[in-house]
Formats: structure tokens, sequence, C-alpha cells
């Protein structure tokens, strides 16, 4: 019957996201972890996966133009 | 008692300015962020500038109707993403529009694949990627998958919040984040393949 099981790697990426934005139960999270800890291919998915989050956050980093802020504060009931 | 009817007219007048001028204060101490989630959802700086504004002078026309300790940035992103889908938004979108999608390992899987020995060293392979490419490929993901990924992963908003600013329910949320995240990522193999 085993042919028939979900390959854990397989599960261990649909799990991936979920894990990240921490909203796993805690069965969920353990089960993650325990085949995490035992398989590098998944592991270094994982880390890839946090370091690509931090580097899409950093890329749209976009600093607001100074004008536009000064617009905004003109929209400004005046007193 | 005319007086005191109007000295609590006077009051209240004076409360109101106060509450008014609090509010605008916060909402304008916020602008760098709705800023920077309005740049991705939108395709260009004039977009995202032009967006900005609308919400800031409509926030401010309609300060009555937000609830003081509820969260004011999710508010303020609530009122963008629904001039953005007024603008026209809706007529961009090809009505069976589906995206490709891959698998959350993909782009790991090209990259390593396309690496010489086989052997990425999974902090440093990100550097295949360039500032353009991410830009690029989240520009290239359909606006409906894209909106809840800006809101979450550039935002920082919870799922609740984005489910509100978007008037969706969470499961759409979480459905549409994960998916518009394997589209992302798909099309970020397309552009460090050199295929883009």
């Amino acid at each position: 019957m085993a042919g028939y099981e979900i390959d854990p790697c397989e599960k261990c990426e649909e799990a991936m996201q979920g894990y990240l934005d921490r909203v796993l139960s805690d069965s969920e999270v353990a089960e993650a972890e325990a085949h995490l800890a035992g398989c590098s291919h998944c592991a270094k998915r994982y880390r890839f996966e946090e370091s690509l989050r931090r580097f899409v956050r950093m890329c749209c980093d976009e600093q607001m133009p100074p004008e536009l802020k000064a617009k905004l504060a003109s929209l400004r009931t005046p007193l | 008692m005319g007086g005191t009817e109007d000295g609590n007219g006077a009051r209240r007048v004076a409360t109101e300015a106060r509450n008014r001028v609090r509010f605008e204060e916060e909402a304008l101490e916020l602008s760098d962020q709705v800023y920077r989630v309005a740049r991705r959802l939108t395709s260009s700086r004039e977009e995202a500038e032009d967006l900005v504004q609308e919400t800031y002078a409509r926030a401010f026309r309609s300060w009555r109707s937000f609830t003081p300790g509820t969260n004011l940035r999710a508010w303020l992103l609530r009122i963008l993403t629904n001039l953005n889908i007024d603008r026209g938004r809706r007529k961009q979108r090809a009505p069976d529009e589906q995206p490709l999608e891959e698998g959350d390992y993909f782009l790991y899987n090209r990259l390593e694949q396309a690496s010489r020995d086989g052997n990425v060293d999974e902090e440093r392979v990100v550097e295949r990627l360039s500032q353009d490419d991410i830009v690029g490929a989240l520009s290239a993901v359909p606006h409906d998958f894209r909106d809840v990924v800006v809101l979450v992963d550039i935002g920082d908003f919870t799922y609740q919040d984005a489910a509100q600013i978007l008037d969706i329910p969470i499961g759409t949320v979480m459905s549409r984040l994960h998916r518009g995240r394997r589209i992302l990522k798909r099309e970020l193999a397309d552009r460090a393949m050199g295929e883009v």
C-alpha cells in the first residue's frame, strides 16, 4: 500500500507557505519540522523561500517622492 | 439656557477639530507605507502618486467614518484598493485568464538545474535575480493575485486585514496568496533563465 501514500517531500512543499506564514496547527508544524530535520532537499528549499521573501520585500522598498509628501500635507483641512 | 448650549456647541466643535487634526497627522505618518504598497499595485510611479493623493483626499473628507482604535493603515488601504479598482482596472482583465503556475519549489529547482555543479547556496541564490526581475515578475502576476501578495508580503498585512481591505473571504485571501506566490516564482524562473 506504500505506493499510494503521498510523497513526504510533496507534502512538505504543500506545507511551506503556511509554515513560513506561521498559520499551521501545532501538529502540522511538528510534522513539517520532523521532515525538515531529516531532509536537506526540503530544508534548502525552505531556506531559499525565506531569503526570497526578504529579497522581494527589499526590492519593493521604494521611497515616496518628497514632493508627494508635501502634496499630501497640503490636502489637510485648513485650521 | 442659550449660553450653555452655545458653550456645548463650541466645545463639540473644538473636540471635533482636535480629533480631525489627530486623524490627519496619524494618516500622514503612514504615507510612506501606503505609497510602497500603492507603487506595487500600479504599473507606474505617476499612477501610484495619483492614487495615493486621491486616497488621502478621500480619507480627509470622510475621516468621520474611521473608527478610532481600529487599524488606520488597513482603512487607508481599503480606500486605495477600491479607488484602484474604480479606475477601470477591471477592463484590463481577461475574464478567463488562467495564469500559469508551478509548485512552490519550481524556482529553486530551476536555479539548481542551471548552476554548474548542481549545488546551490540557498542564501546566495537570490543574487541571480535583480531588482528589475523582482519588480517585473510581480507586475506580471494578474491583479487579483498580485493585490493579495502585495498586501501580505510587502505591506505586512495579516490575512484578516487583507480580507477586509479587499472585501473577500479569508479563504479566498489564502488561496490567492498561495497561488499568487507560485505564479510570481514561475515568472521569476523565466527571468532568471533569461526567457523574458
